[in-house]
Formats: C-alpha cells, sequence, structure tokens
C-alpha cells in the first residue's frame, strides 16, 4: 500500500523540531543566513516551517505549515526526468537517483509545487528535495519529521486510511474547512494537508488542476508512433513519386543528360 | 566541379574579432565545465532554465529549421527552382544544431552524464523524444553533408554518400518534424505555470508551424547577406516563391492562433495592456502580421527592401515568441528574478562566432553557394558589414 502522511494544521504549534529531524536524518547543512522556519525550501532544506499570519473569525491569528515535496501520486517531475533519474516507489516516496540524473533542470520546472531544488554551488549539482525518508518508510518506519513531532500535527500511515482519518475529522468539528489539500490536487499526493483557515491564505496552490500531469504528456507522446509512420511513409511515397516523375521529364526533355 | 585541392580562408578584420570572440567563448566554456552552473550563470532555484536553453538551444533549433524547410520543397517534394538554395540552407542548420548541441552541454548539470538517456530511457518524458531526436538528426546531418564534403576530400566515399542520400533526406525531415513539435510539447507540463496567452496543447503544433516558416526567412536574410559579402546579385524570383510558402503557412498559424486563444477563452488577456498582452501583441503584429502582409502586397514582395524586412521580421518575431514562452510567460509563476550573467552572453555569443566563421570556411571551401565560386576571394569591405549584421541579427 502507498504510504502518506497527514498535516494537520490545526495542531502544528510551529517548533521546527520536524526540520532538525530532516537535517540530521539527510545530513544536510545547517545554514545560519537561510533559516529553515519562515523561508522557502531550498537545497538544504528539504522541509520548512512557514509562519503565516492571517485572519480567523476577524482575529489574527498565526498559522504555521510545514512543507517539503508532497510526493504525488503521479508526478510531474518523474515523467519529465528523461534518464529515469526520479521514480515513485511503490511505497509512496518520489525518489532521485543521482546517479542516473544528466543535470538538465526539466524536474524543476515540471514541478506543480516549485519542490525541486539545485546545488548550484557545486561543479557537479544534485537535485535535492524531500525524499519522505524512503529507506525508513521501506522497513515500515514513519519518515524522520513525523516521528519527532511532538503535537500529534503529522500522522503516518496508509493513504487511503489517511484520507478516511482526515475526512473523519473534517466532518466531524466544524472549524475545519471541508477540503483535504492534496486530494485531487495535480492527480493527488502522498501528503495530505487539513486546515482551519482557507489554504489559499496558507499559500498553497489551489487552482492546480486535478489532472495527473503525466497525462498531459502522454496524450501527446502517444501519438509520436503514429505521426512518425505516417509521416514518414508519406515523406517517401512523395520522394519517390516527385523522383521519378523528374526522371521522366527529364528523360522526355533531355535525353541522354546526366 | 570545384575540386581545389587547396584550403582558403582569408583574414579579414571582422574575422579577427569573430575569432577573439570564439576564443573568449571557448574558454568560458571551459571555465563554466569546470566550476559549475551557480559561479558561470545568473540561474537559481526560481529560473533553473535561462538564456542557454531558451535562447541557444529552444530558439536555435527553430531558426535551424530553414535546413528540413528546404531539404522537404527541394528534395522530397522536387521543387527544383529551389536548388539553388538547399545546400547553404542545410548547412546553416547543420551548424546551427552543433551549436544547439554545445549550448546544451554547457547547461547540463552533471555534463560527464550526458550519454544516460540513451541506455536509461525516460520514455515518458518530452525531452527523452528531443534529445533522441536533436542527437539523430545532427548524425544525419553530418552525414548529408558527407555528400558534399567528399567531392572536395576523401572523394572514394562520394559515391557511397550519394546513395545514401535519399534515405537520409528522408529521415532528415521526419526526425526535426518530431522535435521542433516536441520542444513546444516541453511546456504543456506548464500547465497552470505557463501563462494562458502561451499555454496551450497546440503548442506542438504552433512551434513545429513557426520552425518551418521561419526557415525560408533566415534563408532569405542569408541569402541577401551572403549576396552583399561576395558581391552578386541575388535570385530575387525564387526567394519571393519561396517566402510565399512562409506567408501561406503564417496565414494558417494566424487562424489557428485566433481560434486557440477564443476556445480557451483567452482572446480578453491579449489586450489588458500589461507586459505579457503587450509582448504577445508585438509577436504576433511583428513577426506574423505585418511579414504576411509584405508577402502577399506583390510590389513588397518583389523588392529587395521588402524581402529584408520579411527575413528580419519573421526571424524577430519567432525569436520573441520562444522568449515569451521562457520568460514572459512564467515571469508570474516563478517570481524571482533573472539576468543572463556576462559568461553566459560571452558563451553564447562565442558559439555564434564560431558558427559564423565555420559557416564562411566552409562555403569558401567547399560548393555551397550557386553562383559562387569557392575558391574566389571574398570582397573584404562587404565581408566586414555581413559578419557585424548576422552577429546583431542572430542576437
Amino acid at each position: 500500500m502507498s504510504k502518506g502522511v497527514l498535516v494537520d494544521i490545526t495542531r502544528c504549534i510551529g517548533c521546527g523540531s520536524c526540520t532538525v529531524a530532516c537535517k540530521m536524518w539527510n545530513n544536510l547543512q545547517y545554514n545560519q543566513t537561510a533559516p529553515d522556519k519562515g523561508s522557502g525550501l531550498n537545497a538544504e532544506n528539504w522541509t520548512a516551517v512557514n509562519r503565516v499570519q492571517t485572519e480567523k473569525n476577524n482575529e489574527p491569528v498565526w498559522r504555521f505549515v510545514k512543507y517539503q515535496c508532497l510526493h504525488c501520486e503521479e508526478p510531474a517531475c518523474a515523467s519529465a526526468c528523461f534518464s529515469k533519474a526520479i521514480k515513485k516507489t511503490k511505497d509512496g516516496p518520489v525518489v532521485y537517483d543521482v546517479n542516473l540524473c544528466v543535470g538538465c533542470r526539466y524536474c524543476m520546472l515540471a514541478c506543480p509545487f516549485n519542490v525541486p531544488k539545485y546545488e548550484w554551488n557545486k561543479t557537479f549539482p544534485q537535485v535535492r528535495k524531500c525524499q519522505m525518508c524512503a529507506g525508513r518508510v521501506q522497513t515500515g518506519e514513519s519518515p524522520a519529521c513525523v516521528s519527532v513531532c511532538p503535537a500529534g500535527a503529522l500522522t503516518f500511515g496508509d493513504r487511503n486510511s489517511l484520507l478516511a482519518i482526515a475526512r473523519e475529522k473534517i466532518n466531524s468539528d466544524s472549524s475545519y474547512i471541508k477540503q483535504i489539500y492534496g486530494e485531487k490536487e495535480a492527480g493527488g499526493t502522498s501528503w495530505l494537508y487539513i486546515s482551519d483557515v482557507p489554504f489559499e491564505t496558507l499559500g498553497f496552490r489551489t487552482n492546480i488542476t486535478t489532472t495527473p500531469l503525466p497525462h498531459y504528456t502522454e496524450s501527446i507522446l502517444s501519438l509520436t508512433p503514429a505521426v512518425a509512420l505516417g509521416w514518414g511513409a508519406l515523406l517517401t511515397g512523395m520522394y519517390v513519386y516527385n523522383h521519378r516523375r523528374n526522371e521522366i521529364a527529364r528523360e522526355e526533355k533531355e535525353p541522354g543528360d546526366e | 566541379m570545384a575540386d581545389k585541392d587547396k584550403w582558403r580562408f582569408t583574414m579579414t578584420p571582422t574575422r579577427y574579432v569573430l575569432l577573439v570572440l570564439s576564443l573568449v567563448g571557448v574558454l568560458l566554456m571551459v571555465y563554466r565545465l569546470a566550476s559549475g552552473l551557480g559561479s558561470a550563470t545568473n540561474l537559481n532555484d526560481q529560473w533553473p532554465w535561462g538564456m542557454w536553453i531558451g535562447f541557444d538551444v529552444l530558439t536555435g533549433v527553430a531558426l535551424a529549421g530553414g535546413g528540413y524547410s528546404t531539404a522537404l520543397l527541394v528534395h522530397v517534394l522536387g521543387i527544383k527552382k529551389f536548388t539553388p538554395i538547399a545546400r547553404s540552407a542545410m548547412l546553416t542548420s547543420l551548424i546551427g544544431y552543433l551549436l544547439v548541441m554545445a549550448g546544451l552541454f554547457m547547461d547540463i548539470g552533471r555534463w560527464f552524464n550526458f550519454w544516460r538517456p540513451f541506455v536509461s530511457w525516460g520514455y515518458h518524458s518530452v525531452l527523452f523524444e528531443v534529445f533522441w531526436c536533436v542527437s539523430l538528426y545532427t548524425l544525419v546531418q553530418l552525414l548529408e553533408f558527407g555528400e558534399v564534403a567528399t567531392e572536395k576530400v576523401q572523394k572514394g566515399w562520394h559515391k557511397l554518400f550519394k546513395k545514401a542520400l535519399p534515405a537520409l533526406l528522408i529521415i532528415g525531415v521526419l526526425l526535426p518534424t518530431l522535435h521542433q513539435s516536441s520542444l513546444g510539447s516541453l511546456y504543456v507540463i506548464e500547465v497552470g505555470k505557463l501563462h494562458p496567452l502561451w499555454w496551450s496543447m497546440m503548442l506542438p503544433v504552433f512551434f513545429l508551424m513557426s520552425s518551418f516558416f521561419v526557415g525560408p526567412a533566415m534563408v532569405t536574410v542569408e541569402t541577401m547577406l551572403g549576396a552583399r559579402a561576395h558581391g552578386h546579385k541575388p535570385d530575387i524570383s525564387v526567394l519571393q516563391s519561396l517566402i510565399k510558402v512562409s506567408g501561406y503557412l503564417m496565414l494558417v498559424y494566424l487562424v489557428l492562433k485566433v481560434v486557440d486563444l477564443s476556445y480557451r477563452g483567452a482572446t480578453s488577456l491579449v489586450f489588458m495592456g500589461n507586459l505579457e498582452g503587450n509582448m504577445f501583441l508585438l509577436e504576433m503584429v511583428l513577426g506574423i502580421i505585418i511579414p504576411i502582409v509584405i508577402c502577399f502586397t506583390p510590389n513588397l514582395r518583389s523588392s529587395v527592401g521588402g524581402l529584408v524586412t520579411f527575413g528580419v521580421l519573421v526571424v524577430a518575431g519567432v525569436i520573441i515568441n520562444r522568449m515569451n514562452v521562457v520568460f514572459t510567460g512564467m515571469a508570474d509563476f516563478m517570481g524571482g528574478s533573472y539576468f543572463p550573467s556576462a559568461i553566459e552572453w560571452l558563451v553564447s555569443i562565442g558559439l555564434i562566432a564560431i558558427g559564423v566563421l565555420g559557416y564562411l570556411f566552409i562555403v569558401e571551401n567547399f560548393n555551397i553557394l550557386p553562383n559562387h565560386k569557392h575558391d574566389q576571394a571574398p570582397n573584404l569591405n562587404n565581408s566586414i558589414n555581413t559578419s557585424t549584421s548576422s552577429i546583431e541579427l542572430s542576437n
């Protein structure tokens, strides 16, 4: 079964334990000038907790939004990779294999959530993003970030049961927004979010297509064989026809030429 | 047949300048490969693709479209009247593709891994198709040039090349059809990110059509420059009929664009007066509508000025279109900022300088142009003008 994580934004206290656990487990550098709180993702920050000041019932409130790769069910980055360096594992994580990576960065462009980042300062850079602790998930453990959350904001489990939990939560408590972010976005993601303030005010991209992005390209790429064969046959036919016609014309006009 | 065994390449002041630009470019390319993208370019996490992909690759491939469009007209459809321009158009295309390959190599982060897609097949990626088609097509073009080259060197192979030519020509039209359209398909996955004035499921069709109709425009510009440089009269009647091919295709393109915009309900975005709307208008009016008017006004079409204007405008229009897709249309979503670094500029300029020198050398040593004997020394003053203006054009 494909695993996932449910983020309950109402529970997050913004302590940042998850970001520290992420750095330690994945051996990422800590950079004083680019703290993982309040700033976006980068090559060394695979997850960040963004503090958002917004309004609820006309009163200013703070919300903390943990952000990382959402691990799409049908990832655009993996479909965009022309050397199969990015793959979706059967457990759920979307993982990167540096040995196959050419460094074209089409994955960065394809991602609907702008997640993959690049090691611009290295001679041979890698694409960097959350791997959902694929090694841990494979052995049935939760990702490092989930395992340290002291507030119960992160729940690890089968995506389907997480969806059921989320649905139950938002239906039984009227303070929740009646939407599970990640259920349908970009065709569905392994990471799911529920919240008590609208997702667009928290910086989520809400106008996103619900069709899995790879389907767009597949609908075009699937035409390639037919176009190649048909056009190739037509070209050959036209070539042969026109050359024969020219030959005949030449023979009739100037016998013995060439 | 031209079979002087001597090689000649008369250096003029312009050519020295080009040589210096080439050398600077090569040195900076070595620096970039050794030091990485971050220190050589202004690319960043918001703008992972910049000038090298946007201009050197996407625009470069489109402008090299003159090769396959001419090959289709002359060799497949057998329109003999266009034969005189075939070799130079196909040579420009070959050089264009070699430069594109060099530009692409500069842009990939892990360049020692460039061969991976040949063995690790990410066949669900549009880039996979582009990679294979562009690589194979460059090889096919090198083999096609073999037929020209063996008129002078390794003459024993000439018959073999001549025999293989029909197959090469057909593959050499088929492959570009696939990858020119695929370059547009690359941006189909940018759904919701690329501005709706440019994002469309029709992107592959638009990219294919524009790469085809820019062909005759490039050939026109090139022929005019070449004629001035080598002091002979350009054959206006050939160019006149050639640009009509573009003209008809551009009419269809214009209609398709309008239909596509209204089908997607994006027509109102054109006249918003914002950057995207204005850039779109610029691209369509300058690069499509004015050239169509020139093309179908006999007085304009038959004049040297009209032909040159047509060529320059269509080329500029396609450049603006590709820049709009890569930069203007993505800016709103990507945020951040990007402007090419000095190294990005100098490498791009260096590549073009290498291309121009290569073209001049080959034209003067092989049978490329119909009424230009390859052993004839270039007209010094004119070739200076030509080379400079061709650089300005390509930029």
